[in-house]
């Protein structure tokens, strides 16, 4: 690890003028992923300002029905907050399904978002990844990538994002509050995280500096009926090999509205807009579910270790949905 | 070869922190390399090793500590950002009157082998039942919004987070079921 | 008399290992201690061209960087694992080629990021085929049996039989991961060695260290009072006590240094992958008269290690024609090593699958299968067993658990979104012991104490030598003070291989005899004011000792369930049923039953390094991405032990139970699997993957 100076800035805007005034400086919030990453030699930050005691660590219910969770929230936290438990249940559900007990207790809502790709090529700096060093190559891409994307992939990267979370917020349709060196910004988190492409590096839209403060939760009356299905390797504290995040409002056996999200499967937490477009306005059946993956899944291309994958989150689409369907 | 021991010492200000922490109820003023863990500082600056160094990565929960009472892995906390902040090691979870009913509890029921992710297992038991009195959910939780109850498949999920390649397990739960009596 | 054998008895060490104050090879206090950090290789094969260390000798805080260009010198020939340090030459992509010592962690580990190093590199093979030009029959398998045995004529009794089963099996590369790394404190002083380090037994860690640094056996002094696991690993001297050693000696200064939990994978050792082919050939009624098990596994190019993974089934079951055979091959791969049960664990995986293909080939619960082949006498060595329990252990084991109205079908079980099924196997382990020496002090207060080199990795050693030793002294436990975990006690033989109680208490106890003795015929039967001591080695009793096969035994029964959704798999139960001969301290032993078994559940479902052949080394190399079972993965376990006495093991009686509980126990897993969804997954682990598309209609 390189040696690193320290601040702990007491405002949001000091800290990003902290961050904007030095090219290597990087945020540290909870820090179960960057000093990880650090110890790896993955990230080599010159300067650490450490957000946690900015006062972003709060979930207060907005007078619109919604919620707002601050960056700072402790993971563990927002999943036993009674709020997010009654309104939110894949959030938390989500939440609880991630890392473990003293994980949660340190991971904040933010750093959650912006945690890096769990990909063994990317965390070993001793072979090829374009995301830790671009242009030199992708190793997974031929490599050991049963855990990695199959949706939204470049030759360049086959990279997954590993949170649970994010799934659960992308599928609720939350805008993230952030403060980018020219002020304050938001932006839908469908629209955070990008694909790959030529620019594995890149892996959020904000502006290199931008500090994440908090996470907006619209009303949702969906969501009350929302479910999280997440498929791994053991019983417990594993990444995803996929999953699902699910609402669904019945009307009379007709979909009146649905919010579905993939995780474990591309780049970016990926919203099914195709699998809810085929749903919306028709009688729900187990079939129509699973014909609903389907068209999402089409555009899914398997890597030699991963195929499993596809088949994998058409089952658990079938049987979040289905679930939901058949609740009282 | 062989280098002069005082070349090179840490001595940048800038790369090293004046830190205040209590641990285990004793105050310490330390200065610190920034990039030294709470675990590497509690065992190499303050003779604490009951706190272990399985992974170094937060992937084994050896390292557990409670931070202001919430269980957590202190392989991955930079020292640096706990000034003025409370920490229990399996060091202080004894009392004046003797060991605390986890670890009297984990003697009992054979909850270890070799007994390196012991301190760790004990630390986030500790923390644990105090989330499970607080009525926090679990993964395996079936109604979200009623209270904790702490059944088996409950401290197994919680539990989790602390691997133990032993396989201690069932006694493990044996313990924590035992303790949170 | 017989008052603390079979008590189950808390460990002794309880309180320092609650409390935190047990310490680990890296935790001994030290004055002006540095911290050492190695340096893995990151190419497959070639030669180091240069190594540049001033970047990392700029480093604040690092004092110096030891490679081969300028470490001290070893003795060769002793090891070429530990040779280390000492050539340019790279055998293996995460090879140990350099230390850093620094004066802290952090200097450390940032120096060692920096070293730089050019190579020359060559071709490389990594992956295990059953094609590989390069197998060969080796001289002998781990620890030293006959690479291939015949008996009768296998191939016509195959071709006769009506049933036939004709399988292979596969195992991947398991890691051991003990919790603590492998890890040392050396120190020198006044041209003594002292080292603190995590091992399975010092007191040939202690002669390795003697003969690498040319030094006699007395100026090497090896402690291990506390270990944090091995699992074979750490059976013998590994990297860090070598170049803990190195970096003392050089820098003058006593040197921590522990391997990090990703370079485990590799320089320590680890099991092979296996390559098993199992022919079965029987009558319909299942009885067996042909059987085969050919072999295969891999080695490094610089030391032969040979898994004996084709023993177990030269004695578990009768047949009259029999072969089994090993090959092994030299790949550019760090040296496999032992871990738990090598050989017999991935062994008894392929014939335990192997004998629940030949139960539905014929029709015949596999329970009933393994009773019918079962043999008083030895196939292998032709001598009756000293004892054979294997049938007790399979009825006890299927009362216990409810196996009797099974119905064999598979595949046909729902409860919910769940599938279930349920398999049982078979298990057997060697009960062998080697020499130690031990002895046995009386003060005239009328404590005492026993001393030995034994080593605790938390098998409960020190818990039941302490109870062998109060009995063969017949005095009440708290007059005995047991001393182990130093090589400054009478040597003794690693704890592995399961011979650590039956090695151990053999000693103890002629020890405590011989003192009971002296007492007896001391002035007036009493203890003169300087106390008496006894020493005793075991060394010509056990070379006495006539052979015989003798074995311990198990049985495992499982019940696993799959969702159809997603094809996860979860254990629900395993009862494991034991036959060791006595059992010494009930508490402990249960925890070496339940601990094997659900190592073996963890190979089964959850373990596998993942090798990449361009690079040549595993891909997952930490506990994140290398599974190992969670306490979630184990719902609910048990382990029972039949009432055994055998006369003809030890003084003490016991079989050894550290090994007995994995053995077989994957396989009892895998039957399981394929009772609940019939398909038979014959490459391990068993993950959803190879499960999700195969499985009857949702």
């Amino acid at each position: 690890m390189r040696p690193f100076r320290y601040h702990r800035p007491t405002e949001v805007a000091e800290a990003v003028a902290q961050l904007d005034a030095e090219p290597d400086a990087a945020y540290l919030a909870g820090g179960t992923n960057l000093v990880d990453l650090m110890k790896l030699g993955v990230q080599r930050p010159n300067l650490l300002i450490d957000v946690t005691r900015l006062p972003l660590d709060t979930v207060e219910p907005l007078p619109d029905g919604g919620v707002r969770i601050g960056a700072n929230v402790r993971n563990s936290d927002l999943a036993a907050h009674p709020v997010i438990r009654r309104d939110y249940p894949v959030l938390a559900r989500a939440l609880l399904a991630a890392a473990s007990g003293q994980l949660r207790n340190m991971a904040t809502t933010g750093g959650n978002l912006l945690q890096r790709t769990r990909c063994a090529y990317f965390q070993d700096t001793s072979k090829a990844c374009n995301k830790r060093e671009p242009g030199t190559g992708c190793a997974a891409r031929h490599g050991q990538n049963r855990d990695l994307a199959v949706l939204g992939w470049s030759e360049h990267c086959v990279a997954t994002h590993p949170s649970d979370m994010a799934v659960a917020l992308v599928a609720l349709d939350a805008v993230v509050e952030a403060y980018a060196p020219d002020g304050p910004r938001e932006i839908p988190l469908t629209q955070l995280h990008r694909e790959p492409g030529d620019r594995p590096e890149q892996e959020t839209t904000l502006p290199r500096g931008t500090l994440i403060t908090g996470v907006r939760l619209p009303p949702s009356p969906l969501a009350r009926r929302s479910a999280y299905h997440k498929a791994r390797d053991r019983a417990s504290f594993a990444f995803a090999l996929g999953s699902v995040a699910a609402a669904l409002d019945l009307a009379g056996g007709v979909v009146r509205d649905v919010r579905l999200a993939y995780g474990a499967v591309a780049h970016r937490p990926w919203r099914a807009h195709r699998a809810e477009e085929t749903l919306r306005g028709r009688p729900f059946t187990p079939e129509l579910a699973a014909h609903a993956a389907d068209v999402e899944l089409a555009a899914a291309r398997p890597l030699e270790h991963n195929a499993f994958k596809v088949p994998l989150i058409r089952n658990l689409t079938v049987r979040a949905l289905t679930e939901l369907a058949g609740r009282p | 070869m062989r280098s002069g021991r005082q070349r090179g010492k840490p001595a940048d200000g800038d790369w090293s922190s004046r830190v205040t922490l209590t641990v285990n109820g004793v105050e310490h003023d330390l200065t610190l390399d920034n990039r030294t863990t709470l675990l590497d500082a509690l065992r190499e600056r303050l003779g604490l090793t009951g706190s272990k160094k399985g992974c170094d990565h937060g992937q084994c929960g050896s390292c557990t500590t409670l931070l202001d009472g919430r269980r957590v892995k202190s392989c991955l906390i930079l020292a640096v950002t706990l000034d003025g902040r409370t920490v229990v090691t399996v060091e202080g979870l004894a009392g004046p009157e003797g060991l605390a009913p986890i670890q009297a509890a984990f003697i009992a029921h054979d909850a270890y082998q070799c007994g390196y992710c012991t301190p760790g297992q004990l630390c986030s038991a500790q923390g644990m039942l105090d989330e499970v009195s607080r009525d926090w959910p679990s993964a395996v939780t079936e109604d979200l919004t009623a209270p904790a109850q702490l059944t088996d498949p409950e401290i197994r999920e919680r539990m989790s987070g602390n691997l133990c390649r032993c396989a201690a397990y069932p006694n493990i739960v044996a313990a924590v079921r035992e303790a949170a009596r | 008399m017989s008052t603390m054998m079979g008590v189950a008895h808390t460990r002794l060490e309880g309180r320092e290992k609650v409390t935190g104050a047990a310490r680990y090879a890296v935790e001994f206090p030290a004055d002006d201690v540095t911290y050492g950090w190695a340096v893995p290789a990151s190419v497959t094969r070639g030669r180091i061209t240069r190594i540049d260390p001033a970047p990392a000798l700029a480093v604040p805080g690092v004092l110096d960087v030891l490679h081969h260009g300028h470490a001290p010198r070893l003795v060769p020939g002793v090891d070429a694992t530990l040779f280390l340090l000492q050539e340019p030459a790279v055998h293996y992509r995460g090879e140990l080629i350099a230390v850093v010592v620094a004066e802290t962690l952090e200097a450390a580990r940032e120096g060692a990021r920096l070293v730089r190093i050019d190579y020359d590199t060559e071709p490389h093979s990594t992956v295990l085929t059953e094609h590989h030009p390069g197998l060969y029959r080796p001289d002998k398998v781990n620890p030293g049996y006959p690479p291939d045995t015949a008996d009768g004529d296998f191939d016509a009794g195959f071709a006769a039989a009506q049933i036939r089963v004709d399988a292979t099996y596969r195992t991947p590369a398991y890691h051991n991961n003990p919790m603590e790394p492998h890890a040392t404190t050396a120190r020198w002083q006044d041209g003594r060695l002292l080292v603190h380090d995590s091992n399975q037994g010092s007191s040939p860690v202690q002669s390795a260290l003697a003969e690498l640094f040319g030094l006699p056996r007395e100026a090497v002094r090896v402690v291990t009072e506390h270990v944090g696991g091995g699992f074979g690993s750490k059976g013998y001297a590994k990297a860090p006590v070598v170049l803990a050693a190195l970096a003392a000696r050089q820098v003058g200064r006593p040197v921590r240094l522990a391997l990090t939990r990703q370079q485990l994978f590799g320089p320590i050792g680890y099991r092979t992958p296996t390559i098993q082919r199992v022919r079965l050939g029987a009558d319909p009624d299942g009885r067996i008269s042909a059987v085969c098990h050919d072999a295969i596994s891999q080695t490094s190019t610089i030391y032969e290690f040979a898994e004996q993974s084709a023993v177990y089934a030269r004695s578990m079951y009768a047949g009259r024609h029999r072969r089994t055979t090993h090959r092994l091959v030299r790949l550019d791969v760090p040296t496999p090593f032992w871990m738990r049960a090598p050989g017999e664990c991935p062994g008894a995986y392929a014939l335990e699958s192997a004998m629940d293909e030949l139960a539905t080939a014929c029709g015949v619960d596999p329970v009933e299968l393994r009773i019918r082949n079962d043999t008083a006498v030895d196939p292998d060595q032709g001598q009756p067993f000293s004892s054979r329990d294997l049938v007790a252990c399979l009825r006890e084991g299927a009362h216990r658990f409810g196996w009797a109205d099974r119905d064999p079908t598979p595949g046909v079980r729902r409860d919910g979104r769940w599938l279930v099924g349920t398999g049982v196997a078979g298990s057997n382990y060697p009960a062998r012991a080697r020499a130690a020496a031990a002895t046995a002090t009386a003060a005239p207060d009328g404590t005492f104490e026993v001393r030995i080199n034994a080593t605790d990795i938390g098998t409960g050693a020190r818990t039941a030598l302490w109870q062998v030793a109060a009995d063969a002294l017949a005095v009440p436990g708290d007059r005995v003070t047991i001393r182990i975990g130093d090589s400054a006690l009478p040597p003794a033989g690693v704890a592995g291989g399961s011979m650590g109680t039956a090695s151990w208490s053999w000693a103890i106890i002629r020890a405590c005899e011989g003192l009971r003795d002296r007492i007896r015929n001391s002035p007036g039967g009493t203890v003169p004011a300087e106390g008496l001591t006894v020493e005793v080695s075991t060394a010509d009793e056990i070379r006495a000792q006539p052979p015989r096969p003798r074995y311990a035994y198990g049985a495992y029964f499982v019940e696993v369930r799959i969702d159809v959704d997603t094809g996860e798999i979860r254990l629900d139960r395993m009862l494991g049923v034991f036959a060791a001969g006595r059992i010494v301290n009930p508490t402990t032993a249960r925890s070496q039953f339940i601990g094997g078994m659900t190592m073996g559940v963890s190979m089964a479902l959850h373990e596998e390094g993942l090798l990449d052949e361009r690079y040549g080394d595993w891909v997952n190399h930490d506990l994140a991405t290398y599974h190992i079972s969670t306490c979630a993965d184990v719902d609910r376990i048990e382990a029972y032990w039949l009432p055994e006495e055998d006369a003809d093991l030890n003084p003490a009686g016991v079989k050894g139970i550290g090994e007995i509980g994995i053995v077989g126990s994957a396989a009892a897993v895998t039957n399981a699997v394929h009772h609940a969804t019939g398909i038979r997954i014959r490459d391990l682990p068993v993950r959803l993957d190879k499960l999700l598309e195969r499985l009857p209609a949702r």
